[in-house]
């Protein structure tokens, strides 16, 4: 459609009503602060949700976020990619405060799962996967998007299902299909808001292995999950939030105590080792 | 966890029904088609009236007046085609592409498959603007004067049904169906009070033109669109990538690095600016918008790099053959062209709206 464009507006009104890409940022380094909330304070319809949060988020790490019901996860997943503003406090994405990023340059930075993917028309699935590589578009790595796609739909295991409408897919489908879109952006901080909510246990394994692989590969991945043994096996850290505040923040090992989990959950909680493997196992408390 | 490293199931290549690369191909073969199909029939309806011309004849005669050869014919086939004939065509095209290219807009931005300029009020808002410059008689502006008028009622009403008919970044069917009522009945007691105090000429003029008709077009009339239409037309397809990724959501496209603010206000724009190309000529001609992206989208999919300037091509050839239907079936008499769009377009509708509603399982 690029000739039809071209004859009907001429060429500079075009670039001006489509401006430039913006340059993709350097790879991070390990252990660079990618992403960092400080003193983070976010009001929702007049209400503290989040209220002193300090959180960091490094480069080859996983970060999974957990707590409660309305603790703030995926408020604070939010301020992180920018959708919810603060009211004190500052979040910082490679360095610098969220609201001095233009949208297109914020788009190579992060890339974030939403927890409900929804779609306005039938886009078929590799269309939705390939839509992830927008802010590439007019770049040399445009050259790659074929690849990315291809690479990003057979991690998730979509391949199968890649010329069919997005909405004929099954919740668990659909959850994989937005997964395969995040990870073609291929930005750097990769923020995931209960990525197996809606998916069985194999692909359940399956995202959490593939966070780790990005981490890995030198990504920041922060991840809301409400499985707490999947946090202990994946997580390189976890932030506990309850009631807006930031209860505890380290590795599992140390984070996941009995007396802490059961008080923040009030419910009790036991936590024990697996007994061939070692691997912390958090589960509730159930009296026979 | 070596169980699970294997893939369970091998990954086949994308063989299913429809893959995208067929589906590209398909655009193109429908935009040659409709091209094709306007080709032909430009020159079928410039030889089809009252007065018949030889489509050969046609043909030479544009020749001739490109320069290209042909042969002039003789003083009233020449007069009819170009001062009567021409002048309409080339009306019906431009109202035709406005209105398509401003339905899959509308519907883009809306995020919503139902949202149409006519059903959701915005050509009766851009009438009651036109109809209170015929009433008044202003001509401020002189031969534009309908249109500026079309454009800013028109783009006042878009701005209040999208503010008025969102939430939560959605649109749902039940509001914007009955925000269209709400403004299209504000809109029509507005013309109503217009007419009110107009005089009896403008009277007839105005409702004669309501009704939807094509049948008083000139070039001046053809200079006046012009602008809007062209504006409108070539702005659209800039922002097809953009709508694409619009159809995730308002929060995903920010996060793909849309500017959503931006592209709403400046999609507004355009929707106006077609609307009001459309409606300041031609009355109010509803269904268009919503028919033809409709069927485009059944055909080639969803995507907008295609439907947009499909719905633009397709929406010319509906309105010219509706148009030429309308001016030979009950001749000598002319059917009102909105009438004709209406009697076609509101069964389509009807069975647009069930299957909505079957699908989301209510009136969401």
């Amino acid at each position: 459609m690029r000739n039809v464009r071209l004859r009907l507006v001429p060429a500079r009104l075009a670039a001006s009503l489509v401006p430039a890409r913006p340059a993709p940022p350097p790879p991070a380094s390990p252990g660079e602060v990618l992403a960092e909330a400080e003193a983070l304070r976010v009001f929702l319809g007049g209400r503290p949700v989040l209220d002193g949060v300090d959180v960091r988020v490094r480069a080859g790490e996983v970060l999974a976020l957990v707590g409660p019901n309305g603790a703030g996860k995926s408020t604070l997943l939010g301020a992180l990619a920018a959708d919810v503003p603060a009211a004190e406090g500052v979040v910082r994405v490679h360095g610098r405060p969220v609201s001095a990023w233009s949208a297109p340059e914020l788009a190579l930075r992060r890339a974030v799962l939403p927890q409900s993917a929804s779609l306005s028309f039938p886009f078929p699935v590799e269309e939705v996967v390939r839509m992830g590589r927008a802010p590439w578009a007019g770049g040399d790595e445009a050259d790659e998007d074929d690849a990315v796609v291809a690479d990003a739909m057979s991690r998730t295991a979509v391949t199968g299902f890649a010329g069919r409408p997005f909405s004929a897919l099954s919740g668990g489908e659909r959850a994989r299909v937005a997964l395969a879109r995040v990870l073609a952006q291929r930005a750097p901080l990769l923020l995931l808001d209960e990525p197996t909510a809606a998916l069985d246990l194999r692909h359940q394994e399956l995202v959490l292995r593939l966070c780790r692989e990005r981490a890995r590969a030198g990504d920041a991945v922060v991840v809301v999950l409400h499985d707490l043994a999947l946090a202990a096996a994946y997580a390189d850290r976890v932030a506990v939030l309850r009631a807006g505040r930031v209860a505890a923040d380290g590795p599992p090992a140390e984070v996941f105590a009995e007396e802490l989990l059961s008080e923040v959950y009030d419910q009790p909680v036991e936590v024990l080792p697996h007994p061939r493997t070692g691997a912390l196992l958090v589960l509730p408390r159930r009296e026979p | 966890m070596t169980v699970l490293d294997k893939p369970a199931r091998p990954h086949r290549a994308p063989t299913d029904p429809a893959p995208p690369r067929a589906r590209r191909t398909t655009a193109w073969l429908l935009t040659a088609a409709l091209a094709a199909g306007l080709l032909v029939l430009v020159p079928v309806a410039a030889g089809t009236g009252a007065y018949p011309i030889p489509v050969g004849d046609v043909l030479g005669s544009l020749l001739h007046r490109a320069g290209l050869g042909g042969g002039e014919l003789d003083r009233v086939a020449e007069s009819v085609l170009w001062n009567v004939r021409f002048p309409r065509i080339v009306l019906a095209l431009l109202v035709g592409a406005s209105l398509g290219c401003a339905g899959a807009l509308m519907q883009g931005v809306f995020g919503n498959p139902l949202a149409e300029p006519g059903v959701i009020g915005v050509s009766s808002g851009a009438a009651v603007g036109a109809v209170a410059a015929l009433a008044f008689g202003v001509h401020v502006l002189g031969n534009w004067t309908v249109s500026v008028f079309a454009f800013v009622s028109g783009l006042v009403t878009v701005l209040v049904v999208y503010a008025m008919s969102r939430s939560g970044g959605r649109t749902e069917v039940v509001t914007l169906i009955l925000t269209g009522i709400a403004v299209n009945a504000f809109a029509g007691a507005l013309i109503g009070l217009f007419l009110f105090f107009a005089d009896t000429a403008a009277v007839n003029q105005i409702t004669f033109w309501q009704l939807g008709s094509l049948a008083q077009a000139t070039w001046p009339k053809v200079l006046a669109v012009l602008p809007c239409a062209a504006l409108g037309l070539g702005l659209a397809p800039l922002y097809a990538r953009r709508l694409d990724l619009l159809a995730l959501g308002e929060r995903p496209a920010r996060h793909l690095g849309v500017d959503v603010e931006r592209l709403r206000i400046v999609l507004v724009l355009v929707i106006a600016l077609l609307t009001a190309a459309a409606v300041s000529v031609a009355g109010v001609i509803g269904f268009v918008g919503l028919v033809v992206p409709h069927l485009l989208r059944m055909a080639a999919g969803p995507g907008h790099r295609f439907l947009i300037p499909g719905s633009a091509l397709l929406g010319a050839l509906v309105l010219l053959a509706a148009d030429l239907a309308a001016r030979t079936v009950a001749e000598p008499a002319e059917l009102p062209l909105g009438v004709l769009t209406a009697l076609l377009g509101s069964p389509f509708f009807f069975w647009l709206l069930r299957r909505t509603r079957r699908r989301q399982g209510g009136w969401a």
